[in-house]
């Protein structure tokens, strides 16, 4: 198992790579679509990227569980509900969701995902694997 | 002129990869003016046949039916300059592919007078913009097809790739296992 030192090293060499960004600019709390300006395409190229670098398989979903964002059992109103939070929790051990259920907005999930969540997201895998 | 940027696949393995073949000559009218007595192949028009080369290979495996768009080139470097009497051999091969969209790799490689030589290298990533059999394109204000099907298939049959594409178990690829018109 790489130390949390070589697994940032990894995840940041991937997303300077894939967002063409400074490495410098690429800093744990840095949020990838506010920060590093990732729009959604880039998130398949740093997914394939991060299973080249780790050997992982990373299915749709596991980063980002989009179906629960759809899911009319967990939103409503363009937010998720309480159910909706505890479901993606269970989903996201990785990430830190508290900035996120201050306010529940679908579409602002995505905006606050860090590079210190994808670290977390590759820790959560290779302890799974 | 038509926009076509590969004048013919050598090899094509549905799934996997392809070459095609691009010649180059003094009477093709973008070379003209670019530039006065040095005339060369300009650049962009080589990302576009590598582009084009990638693309019918990734458009097959969602049979040749769905929205693939080239969404971003993560990679592309060129070396040197291409002449008219060059050809320029284009190698694409699937990288990773997921239901959201593909990765491919793919060379370029400069043959003439002066011998052969890597001319360029890229990644391209392409975005399957809706997915599945029913479609989800209209929901998301996007035509149901890229191509009408009459002029795909003329594509096709004019690059070659109906002459050369196999499937994985080498059997031969047919317009109509992809519901395309038949025209010969």
């Amino acid at each position: 198992m790489p130390t949390k030192e070589e697994i940032f090293a990894k995840v940041q060499e991937a997303l300077v790579d894939a967002l063409g960004v400074e490495e410098d600019e690429v800093t744990p709390e840095a949020t990838l679509q506010g920060d590093l300006d990732a729009e959604s395409i880039d998130f398949l190229d740093i997914v394939f990227r991060l299973e080249k670098a780790f050997n992982i398989k990373i299915e749709r979903g596991e980063l980002f569980p989009e179906d629960i964002l759809t899911d009319t059992a967990y939103v409503a109103d363009g937010k998720v509900n309480a159910e909706g939070i505890a479901k993606l929790k269970e989903r996201m051990p990785f990430a830190n969701l508290s900035a996120f259920e201050s306010d529940p907005q679908v579409q602002k999930l995505g905006k606050q995902l860090t590079v210190q969540d994808m670290c977390g997201f590759v820790e959560y895998k290779l302890a799974k694997a | 002129m038509r926009w076509f940027w590969v004048d013919r696949f050598t090899e094509y393995v549905a799934g996997s990869h392809a070459r095609g073949v691009k010649g180059v000559t003094l009477s093709d009218e973008f070379i003209h003016g670019h530039w006065d007595i040095y005339p060369v192949l300009p650049n962009s028009l080589i990302a576009e046949g590598m582009a084009q080369t990638a693309g019918l290979l990734v458009s097959e495996m969602y049979g040749f039916k769905e929205l693939v768009v080239l969404a971003k080139f993560t990679k592309l470097t060129f070396n040197t300059a291409v002449r008219p009497s060059e050809t320029l051999e284009y190698h694409a091969t699937i990288g990773r592919a997921l239901d959201a969209g593909a990765q491919c790799t793919v060379t370029a490689t400069a043959r003439g007078v002066g011998g052969e030589r890597e001319q360029a290298v890229a990644e391209i990533f392409f975005a399957r913009l809706a997915t599945g059999a029913d479609s989800d394109a209209a929901a998301k204000g996007l035509p149901a097809r890229l191509f009408d099907p009459a002029d795909l298939v003329r594509w096709l049959h004019v690059t070659g790739v109906f002459q050369v594409g196999v499937r994985q178990d080498g059997s031969r690829m047919q317009p109509a296992d992809y519901g395309l018109p038949v025209l010969v």
